[in-house]
Protein backbone atom coordinates (compact mmCIF):
# COMPACT_ATOMS: atom_id res chain seq x y z
CA UNK A 1 0.00 0.00 0.00
CA UNK A 2 0.96 3.42 -0.89
CA UNK A 3 2.73 5.16 2.22
CA UNK A 4 0.82 7.86 4.09
CA UNK A 5 3.41 10.25 4.19
CA UNK A 6 4.60 12.32 1.08
CA UNK A 7 7.76 14.50 1.80
CA UNK A 8 10.49 16.54 -0.12
CA UNK A 9 13.72 17.76 1.89
CA UNK A 10 16.11 20.26 0.07
CA UNK A 11 19.45 21.24 1.57
CA UNK A 12 20.37 24.60 1.22
CA UNK A 13 24.16 25.38 2.23
CA UNK A 14 23.57 24.10 6.20
CA UNK A 15 20.30 24.39 6.16
CA UNK A 16 17.48 21.87 5.06
CA UNK A 17 14.21 22.99 4.41
CA UNK A 18 11.57 19.74 4.78
CA UNK A 19 7.91 19.68 3.23
CA UNK A 20 5.82 16.85 4.17
CA UNK A 21 2.01 16.01 3.70
CA UNK A 22 0.47 13.26 5.31
CA UNK A 23 -2.56 11.72 4.54
CA UNK A 24 -4.75 11.01 7.85
CA UNK A 25 -8.42 11.40 8.28
CA UNK A 26 -7.21 13.63 11.84
CA UNK A 27 -11.32 13.48 13.09
CA UNK A 28 -11.39 15.34 16.36
CA UNK A 29 -13.88 13.40 17.69
CA UNK A 30 -16.47 16.40 17.74
CA UNK A 31 -17.80 15.96 14.37
CA UNK A 32 -21.07 14.53 13.79
CA UNK A 33 -22.05 11.83 10.98
CA UNK A 34 -25.04 12.80 8.23
CA UNK A 35 -26.74 10.12 11.01
CA UNK A 36 -26.51 12.33 13.92
CA UNK A 37 -23.56 10.21 15.54
CA UNK A 38 -20.24 11.38 16.95
CA UNK A 39 -17.18 10.53 14.72
CA UNK A 40 -14.79 9.06 16.83
CA UNK A 41 -11.72 10.60 17.49
CA UNK A 42 -9.15 9.33 15.28
CA UNK A 43 -5.89 11.49 15.03
CA UNK A 44 -1.89 11.60 14.51
CA UNK A 45 -0.22 12.04 18.37
CA UNK A 46 3.54 11.74 17.32
CA UNK A 47 5.26 12.84 14.34
CA UNK A 48 8.57 12.50 14.21
CA UNK A 49 11.31 13.46 11.51
CA UNK A 50 14.62 12.14 12.55
CA UNK A 51 18.51 12.35 10.84
CA UNK A 52 21.04 10.48 12.01
CA UNK A 53 19.07 9.12 14.85
CA UNK A 54 18.52 12.12 16.03
CA UNK A 55 14.77 14.07 16.20
CA UNK A 56 15.15 17.09 14.32
CA UNK A 57 11.09 17.92 14.81
CA UNK A 58 9.15 16.44 16.93
CA UNK A 59 5.40 16.98 17.18
CA UNK A 60 2.70 16.25 19.82
CA UNK A 61 -0.76 16.69 18.09
CA UNK A 62 -4.05 16.81 19.32
CA UNK A 63 -7.23 17.10 17.17
CA UNK A 64 -7.05 20.76 16.57
CA UNK A 65 -4.82 19.60 13.39
CA UNK A 66 -6.62 19.31 10.31
CA UNK A 67 -7.28 16.71 7.74
CA UNK A 68 -3.94 15.62 5.63
CA UNK A 69 -1.71 18.09 7.27
CA UNK A 70 1.15 19.85 5.76
CA UNK A 71 4.19 20.78 7.75
CA UNK A 72 7.15 22.68 6.74
CA UNK A 73 10.11 23.32 8.81
CA UNK A 74 13.64 23.62 8.64
CA UNK A 75 16.95 22.61 10.39
CA UNK A 76 21.00 22.78 10.52
CA UNK A 77 23.63 19.93 10.44
CA UNK A 78 22.70 17.61 7.65
CA UNK A 79 23.76 17.61 4.15
CA UNK A 80 22.63 16.47 0.69
CA UNK A 81 22.62 12.88 0.36
CA UNK A 82 21.86 12.15 4.06
CA UNK A 83 18.72 10.35 4.86
CA UNK A 84 15.60 11.76 6.96
CA UNK A 85 12.95 9.13 8.84
CA UNK A 86 9.64 10.11 8.91
CA UNK A 87 7.15 8.15 11.48
CA UNK A 88 4.18 9.33 12.90
CA UNK A 89 1.69 7.56 15.41
CA UNK A 90 -2.43 7.94 16.61
CA UNK A 91 -4.23 7.57 19.01
CA UNK A 92 -5.66 4.21 17.91
CA UNK A 93 -1.96 2.60 17.63
CA UNK A 94 -1.80 2.65 13.93
CA UNK A 95 1.18 4.29 12.76
CA UNK A 96 3.44 4.65 9.37
CA UNK A 97 6.93 5.65 8.34
CA UNK A 98 9.07 6.36 5.57
CA UNK A 99 12.78 7.56 4.76
CA UNK A 100 13.97 10.37 2.29
CA UNK A 101 16.72 11.33 0.76
CA UNK A 102 17.70 14.93 1.25
CA UNK A 103 18.03 16.59 -1.95
CA UNK B 1 -70.59 24.90 42.88
CA UNK B 2 -73.45 24.51 40.06
CA UNK B 3 -72.44 28.30 39.81
CA UNK B 4 -68.77 27.38 39.66
CA UNK B 5 -69.38 24.21 36.89
CA UNK B 6 -71.73 26.65 34.62
CA UNK B 7 -68.97 29.33 34.44
CA UNK B 8 -66.39 26.50 33.68
CA UNK B 9 -68.38 25.00 31.09
CA UNK B 10 -68.95 27.79 29.81
CA UNK B 11 -65.16 28.97 29.35
CA UNK B 12 -64.89 25.35 28.18
CA UNK B 13 -67.88 25.99 25.45
CA UNK B 14 -65.81 29.08 24.43
CA UNK B 15 -62.16 27.63 24.12
CA UNK B 16 -63.87 24.61 22.16
CA UNK B 17 -63.93 26.05 19.28
CA UNK B 18 -61.29 28.26 19.08
CA UNK B 19 -58.99 25.60 19.39
CA UNK B 20 -60.48 23.62 16.67
CA UNK B 21 -60.93 26.51 14.21
CA UNK B 22 -57.60 27.14 14.80
CA UNK B 23 -56.16 23.60 13.53
CA UNK B 24 -58.71 24.43 10.75
CA UNK B 25 -56.79 27.03 9.89
CA UNK B 26 -53.69 26.12 10.16
CA UNK B 27 -54.35 23.02 7.58
CA UNK B 28 -55.46 25.85 5.23
CA UNK B 29 -52.88 28.16 5.71
CA UNK B 30 -50.42 25.20 5.10
CA UNK B 31 -52.55 24.03 1.87
CA UNK B 32 -51.77 27.31 0.67
CA UNK B 33 -48.23 27.74 1.18
CA UNK B 34 -47.63 23.93 -0.08
CA UNK B 35 -49.17 24.61 -3.28
CA UNK B 36 -47.78 28.04 -3.70
CA UNK B 37 -44.00 26.18 -2.76
CA UNK B 38 -45.55 23.29 -5.69
CA UNK B 39 -45.71 25.77 -8.20
CA UNK B 40 -42.76 27.42 -7.58
CA UNK B 41 -41.68 23.43 -8.31
CA UNK B 42 -43.32 23.62 -11.11
CA UNK B 43 -41.01 26.98 -12.32
CA UNK B 44 -37.78 25.18 -10.83
CA UNK B 45 -37.36 27.67 -8.66
CA UNK B 46 -38.02 27.02 -5.37
CA UNK B 47 -35.88 28.22 -1.94
CA UNK B 48 -34.25 26.54 0.89
CA UNK B 49 -35.75 28.89 3.43
CA UNK B 50 -39.57 27.93 2.14
CA UNK B 51 -38.59 24.80 2.56
CA UNK B 52 -37.65 25.01 5.77
CA UNK B 53 -40.32 27.54 6.95
CA UNK B 54 -42.96 25.08 5.85
CA UNK B 55 -41.55 22.45 7.96
CA UNK B 56 -41.03 24.69 10.93
CA UNK B 57 -44.78 25.21 10.47
CA UNK B 58 -45.41 20.98 10.54
CA UNK B 59 -43.60 21.05 13.78
CA UNK B 60 -45.27 23.79 15.49
CA UNK B 61 -48.89 21.87 14.57
CA UNK B 62 -47.07 18.58 15.48
CA UNK B 63 -47.01 20.06 19.02
CA UNK B 64 -50.32 21.82 19.07
CA UNK B 65 -48.91 25.33 18.97
CA UNK B 66 -51.07 26.18 16.25
CA UNK B 67 -50.87 30.10 16.36
CA UNK B 68 -47.13 29.70 15.49
CA UNK B 69 -47.81 27.40 12.82
CA UNK B 70 -50.26 29.49 11.28
CA UNK B 71 -47.69 32.34 11.32
CA UNK B 72 -44.79 29.94 10.20
CA UNK B 73 -47.83 28.80 7.04
CA UNK B 74 -48.32 32.38 5.87
CA UNK B 75 -44.52 33.31 5.61
CA UNK B 76 -43.65 30.21 3.73
CA UNK B 77 -46.54 30.85 1.78
CA UNK B 78 -45.26 34.34 1.11
CA UNK B 79 -41.48 33.04 0.28
CA UNK B 80 -43.07 30.77 -2.13
CA UNK B 81 -45.17 33.24 -4.00
CA UNK B 82 -41.81 35.59 -3.71
CA UNK B 83 -40.02 32.91 -5.51
CA UNK B 84 -42.40 32.49 -8.07
CA UNK B 85 -42.33 36.12 -8.73
CA UNK B 86 -38.73 35.82 -9.28
CA UNK B 87 -38.89 33.44 -11.59
CA UNK B 88 -41.48 34.94 -13.58
CA UNK B 89 -39.71 38.42 -13.69
CA UNK B 90 -36.24 36.87 -14.28
CA UNK B 91 -37.67 35.10 -17.45
CA UNK B 92 -36.86 38.27 -19.21
CA UNK B 93 -34.59 40.43 -16.78
CA UNK B 94 -31.79 37.69 -17.22
CA UNK B 95 -31.17 39.63 -20.57
CA UNK B 96 -29.82 42.76 -18.77
CA UNK B 97 -27.17 41.28 -16.96
CA UNK B 98 -25.44 39.73 -20.32
CA UNK B 99 -21.97 40.97 -20.97
CA UNK B 100 -22.21 42.31 -24.63
CA UNK C 1 -46.36 43.12 -30.90
CA UNK C 2 -47.02 47.13 -29.62
CA UNK C 3 -50.07 47.96 -31.70
CA UNK C 4 -50.30 50.73 -33.39
CA UNK C 5 -48.69 53.96 -32.81
CA UNK C 6 -48.38 57.53 -34.48
CA UNK C 7 -45.04 57.32 -36.62
CA UNK C 8 -43.02 60.37 -35.20
CA UNK C 9 -44.07 59.43 -31.42
CA UNK C 10 -43.45 55.69 -32.44
CA UNK C 11 -40.04 56.86 -33.81
CA UNK C 12 -39.26 59.02 -30.63
CA UNK C 13 -39.88 55.78 -28.47
CA UNK C 14 -37.37 54.02 -30.53
CA UNK C 15 -34.70 56.31 -30.32
CA UNK C 16 -35.19 57.00 -26.81
CA UNK C 17 -35.56 52.64 -26.04
CA UNK C 18 -32.61 52.60 -27.77
CA UNK C 19 -30.19 55.14 -26.19
CA UNK C 20 -31.56 53.01 -23.20
CA UNK C 21 -30.17 49.66 -24.74
CA UNK C 22 -33.53 47.99 -24.05
CA UNK C 23 -34.35 47.40 -28.27
CA UNK C 24 -30.96 45.72 -28.52
CA UNK C 25 -32.68 43.44 -25.33
CA UNK C 26 -35.28 42.90 -27.19
CA UNK C 27 -33.84 42.49 -30.84
CA UNK C 28 -30.86 39.88 -29.02
CA UNK C 29 -34.45 37.92 -27.49
CA UNK C 30 -35.53 36.96 -30.96
CA UNK C 31 -32.19 36.90 -32.48
CA UNK C 32 -30.02 33.47 -33.29
CA UNK C 33 -27.21 33.14 -30.23
CA UNK C 34 -23.66 34.13 -31.42
CA UNK C 35 -21.94 32.07 -29.12
CA UNK C 36 -18.17 33.35 -30.92
CA UNK C 37 -19.48 36.95 -29.94
CA UNK C 38 -20.35 35.88 -26.61
CA UNK C 39 -17.33 34.25 -26.00
CA UNK C 40 -15.02 37.20 -27.25
CA UNK C 41 -17.50 39.89 -25.38
CA UNK C 42 -16.30 37.33 -22.43
CA UNK C 43 -13.38 37.72 -22.54
CA UNK C 44 -12.86 41.35 -23.51
CA UNK C 45 -14.99 41.78 -20.33
CA UNK C 46 -12.59 40.33 -17.94
CA UNK C 47 -9.29 41.90 -19.69
CA UNK C 48 -10.53 45.55 -19.52
CA UNK C 49 -11.72 44.90 -15.72
CA UNK C 50 -8.02 43.24 -15.05
CA UNK C 51 -5.62 44.42 -17.67
CA UNK C 52 -2.32 43.60 -14.93
CA UNK C 53 -3.86 40.06 -15.38
CA UNK C 54 -2.41 37.37 -18.16
CA UNK C 55 -5.26 36.08 -19.99
CA UNK C 56 -4.32 33.13 -19.03
CA UNK C 57 -4.23 33.33 -15.38
CA UNK C 58 -7.59 33.89 -14.82
CA UNK C 59 -8.12 30.33 -14.66
CA UNK C 60 -6.15 30.65 -11.19
CA UNK C 61 -9.33 32.33 -10.11
CA UNK C 62 -9.04 34.63 -7.04
CA UNK C 63 -5.00 33.74 -7.07
CA UNK C 64 -4.80 35.71 -10.57
CA UNK C 65 -7.02 38.84 -8.80
CA UNK C 66 -5.05 38.08 -4.81
CA UNK C 67 -1.00 39.09 -4.31
CA UNK C 68 -1.21 36.79 -0.95
CA UNK C 69 -3.75 34.53 -1.78
CA UNK C 70 -1.32 33.62 -5.13
CA UNK C 71 1.95 33.65 -2.44
CA UNK C 72 0.26 31.39 -0.31
CA UNK C 73 -1.45 29.26 -3.30
CA UNK C 74 2.15 28.73 -4.60
CA UNK C 75 3.55 27.69 -1.99
CA UNK C 76 0.70 25.13 -1.46
CA UNK C 77 1.43 24.01 -4.79
CA UNK C 78 4.71 22.71 -4.01
CA UNK C 79 2.86 19.57 -2.28
CA UNK C 80 -0.43 20.35 -3.26
CA UNK C 81 -3.88 18.79 -1.14
CA UNK C 82 -5.11 17.68 -4.02
CA UNK C 83 -2.05 15.12 -4.61
CA UNK C 84 -3.99 12.34 -2.93
CA UNK C 85 -7.24 12.29 -4.80
CA UNK C 86 -4.98 12.05 -8.26
CA UNK C 87 -3.19 9.36 -7.31
CA UNK C 88 -5.96 7.48 -6.40
CA UNK C 89 -7.82 8.55 -9.49
CA UNK C 90 -4.55 7.22 -11.84
CA UNK C 91 -4.78 4.11 -10.13
CA UNK C 92 -8.95 4.28 -10.38
CA UNK C 93 -8.20 5.05 -14.09
CA UNK C 94 -6.41 1.94 -14.84
CA UNK C 95 -8.27 -0.78 -12.85
CA UNK C 96 -10.16 -2.84 -15.54
CA UNK C 97 -13.97 -3.66 -14.60
CA UNK C 98 -15.50 -6.75 -13.43
CA UNK C 99 -15.42 -7.48 -17.23
CA UNK C 100 -11.96 -6.99 -18.31
CA UNK C 101 -12.53 -3.37 -19.62
CA UNK C 102 -11.04 -0.41 -18.70
CA UNK C 103 -12.39 3.77 -18.71
CA UNK C 104 -9.86 3.93 -21.57
CA UNK C 105 -12.13 2.04 -23.50
CA UNK C 106 -15.14 4.64 -23.65
CA UNK C 107 -12.61 7.51 -24.43
CA UNK C 108 -10.68 8.83 -27.26
CA UNK C 109 -7.35 8.49 -27.49
CA UNK C 110 -7.70 6.00 -24.12
CA UNK C 111 -9.25 9.19 -22.01
CA UNK C 112 -5.61 10.34 -21.72
CA UNK C 113 -5.55 14.22 -22.67
CA UNK C 114 -9.07 15.03 -23.16
CA UNK C 115 -10.31 16.63 -21.35
CA UNK C 116 -10.50 20.44 -22.58
CA UNK C 117 -12.99 18.35 -24.85
CA UNK C 118 -15.84 18.34 -22.20
CA UNK C 119 -18.79 18.90 -22.36
CA UNK C 120 -19.37 18.42 -26.07
CA UNK C 121 -23.12 18.39 -27.27
CA UNK C 122 -24.35 14.45 -28.41
CA UNK C 123 -25.73 15.35 -31.45
CA UNK C 124 -27.22 11.82 -31.27
CA UNK C 125 -29.15 11.62 -27.64
CA UNK C 126 -29.80 15.37 -29.08
CA UNK C 127 -28.03 16.49 -24.88
CA UNK C 128 -24.87 18.04 -23.27
CA UNK C 129 -22.13 15.22 -21.82
CA UNK C 130 -19.91 16.22 -19.13
CA UNK C 131 -17.05 14.37 -18.31
CA UNK C 132 -18.64 13.08 -15.14
CA UNK C 133 -21.61 11.71 -17.37
CA UNK C 134 -19.39 10.41 -19.88
CA UNK C 135 -17.43 8.47 -17.11
CA UNK C 136 -20.71 7.30 -15.14
CA UNK C 137 -22.26 5.97 -18.67
CA UNK C 138 -18.93 4.49 -19.14
CA UNK C 139 -19.20 2.56 -15.87
CA UNK C 140 -23.04 1.35 -16.77
CA UNK C 141 -22.14 0.39 -20.38
CA UNK C 142 -19.84 -2.28 -18.54
CA UNK C 143 -22.17 -3.22 -15.78
CA UNK C 144 -20.66 -1.10 -12.76
CA UNK C 145 -22.76 1.20 -10.37
CA UNK C 146 -22.74 4.74 -11.02
CA UNK C 147 -20.44 7.21 -8.93
CA UNK C 148 -21.82 9.75 -6.94
CA UNK C 149 -21.01 12.77 -8.65
CA UNK C 150 -20.08 15.11 -6.10
CA UNK C 151 -16.93 14.10 -4.73
CA UNK C 152 -14.53 11.28 -3.60
CA UNK C 153 -14.19 8.75 -6.58
CA UNK C 154 -15.93 11.13 -9.38
CA UNK C 155 -13.50 13.58 -8.34
CA UNK C 156 -10.67 11.58 -8.31
CA UNK C 157 -11.29 10.04 -11.64
CA UNK C 158 -11.75 13.54 -13.25
CA UNK C 159 -8.73 15.23 -11.08
CA UNK C 160 -6.88 12.44 -13.36
CA UNK C 161 -8.07 13.27 -16.62
CA UNK C 162 -7.85 16.97 -15.84
CA UNK C 163 -4.79 16.28 -15.06
CA UNK C 164 -3.40 15.47 -18.08
CA UNK C 165 -4.53 17.33 -20.42
CA UNK C 166 -2.73 20.33 -17.67
CA UNK C 167 -2.20 23.29 -20.26
CA UNK C 168 -4.11 22.52 -23.12
CA UNK C 169 -6.65 24.83 -23.80
CA UNK C 170 -10.33 24.13 -23.42
CA UNK C 171 -12.01 23.44 -27.19
CA UNK C 172 -15.40 23.35 -26.91
CA UNK C 173 -17.59 22.78 -29.53
CA UNK C 174 -20.78 24.29 -30.74
CA UNK C 175 -22.34 22.03 -33.67
CA UNK C 176 -24.14 23.67 -36.53
CA UNK C 177 -27.69 22.59 -34.65
CA UNK C 178 -30.45 24.21 -33.61
CA UNK C 179 -30.83 21.88 -30.28
CA UNK C 180 -26.66 22.28 -29.28
CA UNK C 181 -27.26 26.31 -29.82
CA UNK C 182 -30.47 26.19 -27.61
CA UNK C 183 -28.47 24.31 -24.86
CA UNK C 184 -25.82 26.89 -24.95
CA UNK C 185 -28.27 29.54 -24.73
CA UNK C 186 -30.36 27.46 -21.67
CA UNK C 187 -26.75 27.19 -20.35
CA UNK C 188 -25.65 31.34 -20.47
CA UNK C 189 -29.49 31.88 -19.81
CA UNK C 190 -29.37 29.82 -15.96
CA UNK C 191 -25.76 31.73 -15.78
CA UNK C 192 -27.34 35.23 -15.44
CA UNK C 193 -31.15 34.14 -13.96
CA UNK C 194 -31.05 35.17 -10.67
CA UNK C 195 -32.11 32.64 -8.04
CA UNK C 196 -32.75 31.81 -4.10
CA UNK C 197 -34.07 33.97 -1.38
CA UNK C 198 -30.49 36.56 -1.85
CA UNK C 199 -31.62 36.61 -4.93
CA UNK C 200 -28.07 36.22 -6.57
CA UNK C 201 -26.83 34.68 -10.30
CA UNK C 202 -23.93 33.73 -11.22
CA UNK C 203 -22.79 36.51 -12.67
CA UNK C 204 -24.07 38.69 -9.70
CA UNK C 205 -20.83 37.27 -8.04
CA UNK C 206 -18.40 36.17 -10.65
CA UNK C 207 -19.08 39.02 -13.01
CA UNK C 208 -19.91 41.90 -11.10
CA UNK C 209 -17.92 41.21 -8.60
CA UNK C 210 -14.25 39.34 -9.17
CA UNK C 211 -11.88 40.24 -6.29
CA UNK C 212 -14.00 41.47 -4.04
CA UNK C 213 -14.74 39.71 -1.03
CA UNK C 214 -18.06 37.87 -0.05
CA UNK C 215 -17.88 37.32 3.79
CA UNK C 216 -14.21 35.44 3.88
CA UNK C 217 -13.54 35.04 0.21
CA UNK C 218 -12.31 36.23 -2.47
CA UNK C 219 -14.50 35.99 -5.64
CA UNK C 220 -13.50 34.43 -8.64
CA UNK C 221 -14.14 35.94 -12.05
CA UNK C 222 -16.30 33.43 -14.42
CA UNK C 223 -13.75 33.57 -17.02
CA UNK C 224 -11.70 30.20 -16.83
CA UNK C 225 -14.11 29.19 -13.59
CA UNK C 226 -13.73 25.63 -14.41
CA UNK C 227 -10.51 25.52 -15.92
CA UNK C 228 -8.94 24.09 -12.07
CA UNK C 229 -11.96 21.70 -11.72
CA UNK C 230 -12.27 19.63 -9.65
CA UNK C 231 -10.51 21.32 -6.80
CA UNK C 232 -9.82 20.58 -2.95
CA UNK C 233 -11.30 23.16 -1.06
CA UNK C 234 -9.86 24.03 2.50
CA UNK C 235 -13.77 24.64 3.18
CA UNK C 236 -15.06 21.28 1.96
CA UNK C 237 -11.30 19.52 3.62
CA UNK C 238 -11.44 17.33 0.46
CA UNK C 239 -12.37 17.06 -3.28
CA UNK C 240 -15.33 18.57 -5.09
CA UNK C 241 -16.40 18.14 -8.93
CA UNK C 242 -18.20 20.70 -11.07
CA UNK C 243 -21.29 18.92 -9.85
CA UNK C 244 -20.58 19.51 -6.17
CA UNK C 245 -20.08 23.57 -6.56
CA UNK C 246 -22.83 24.18 -8.65
CA UNK C 247 -25.20 22.37 -5.80
CA UNK C 248 -23.52 24.45 -3.41
CA UNK C 249 -23.39 27.41 -4.78
CA UNK C 250 -27.34 26.95 -5.29
CA UNK C 251 -27.94 26.36 -2.36
CA UNK C 252 -25.12 29.74 -0.56
CA UNK C 253 -28.12 32.00 -2.38
CA UNK C 254 -30.55 29.70 -0.51
CA UNK C 255 -32.21 28.00 -3.66
CA UNK C 256 -32.94 24.85 -3.98
CA UNK C 257 -30.23 22.96 -5.90
CA UNK C 258 -30.98 20.54 -8.77
CA UNK C 259 -30.02 17.13 -8.47
CA UNK C 260 -26.34 16.47 -9.93
CA UNK C 261 -25.78 16.50 -13.58
CA UNK C 262 -29.42 17.94 -14.22
CA UNK C 263 -30.26 19.26 -17.72
CA UNK C 264 -29.56 23.13 -16.50
CA UNK C 265 -26.34 22.26 -14.84
CA UNK C 266 -24.90 20.26 -18.19
CA UNK C 267 -26.21 23.03 -20.24
CA UNK C 268 -24.43 26.08 -17.70
CA UNK C 269 -21.08 24.09 -18.18
CA UNK C 270 -21.30 24.16 -21.77
CA UNK C 271 -21.83 27.41 -21.52
CA UNK C 272 -19.11 28.48 -19.04
CA UNK C 273 -16.46 26.34 -20.50
CA UNK C 274 -17.21 27.71 -24.41
CA UNK C 275 -16.51 31.08 -23.11
CA UNK C 276 -13.42 30.13 -21.31
CA UNK C 277 -12.53 28.43 -24.57
CA UNK C 278 -8.42 28.83 -25.30
CA UNK C 279 -7.62 29.32 -21.65
CA UNK C 280 -5.83 26.05 -20.41
CA UNK C 281 -6.94 23.39 -18.40
CA UNK C 282 -5.30 23.82 -14.84
CA UNK C 283 -6.96 21.16 -13.11
CA UNK C 284 -7.16 19.66 -10.54
CA UNK C 285 -6.95 22.71 -8.69
CA UNK C 286 -6.74 24.13 -5.20
CA UNK C 287 -8.55 26.53 -3.20
CA UNK C 288 -9.40 27.93 0.13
Amino acid sequence: MASTIRVRAIANGDTTEVQALIQHPMDSGFVKDAQGQLIPAHFIQQLTFEHNGKGVFIADWGPAVAKDPYVKFAFKGAAKGDELKISWVDNKGASDSTRAKIQ
Amino acid sequence: MTRVLLIASLVIAAAAPARAASEADFKAAYAAAEAAEQEAGGLRNQWITTETTLSAAKTAAEKGDFDAAIASAKEAEALAKASIFQAASEKERWRDAVIH
Amino acid sequence: MRGRFVPALFLALISAALAAGVIVQAATAGETPNPAADAKAFRDFYVKKFPNVKLEDFVNGPYSLNEDMRRQWQEKEEFPPYEFALESGKEMFATPFKNGKTYADCFENGGIGVRQNFPYFDVKQGEVVTLELALNRCRAANGEAPLSYVKDDMASLTAYMAYTSRGKPFDIRIPDDPRALAAYENGKRYFYTRRGQLNFSCASCHVQSPGERLRAEILAPALGILNAMPIYRSEWAGMGTISRRFITCNSQTRAVPEEAQSENYRDLEYFLSYVSNGLPISGPGARP
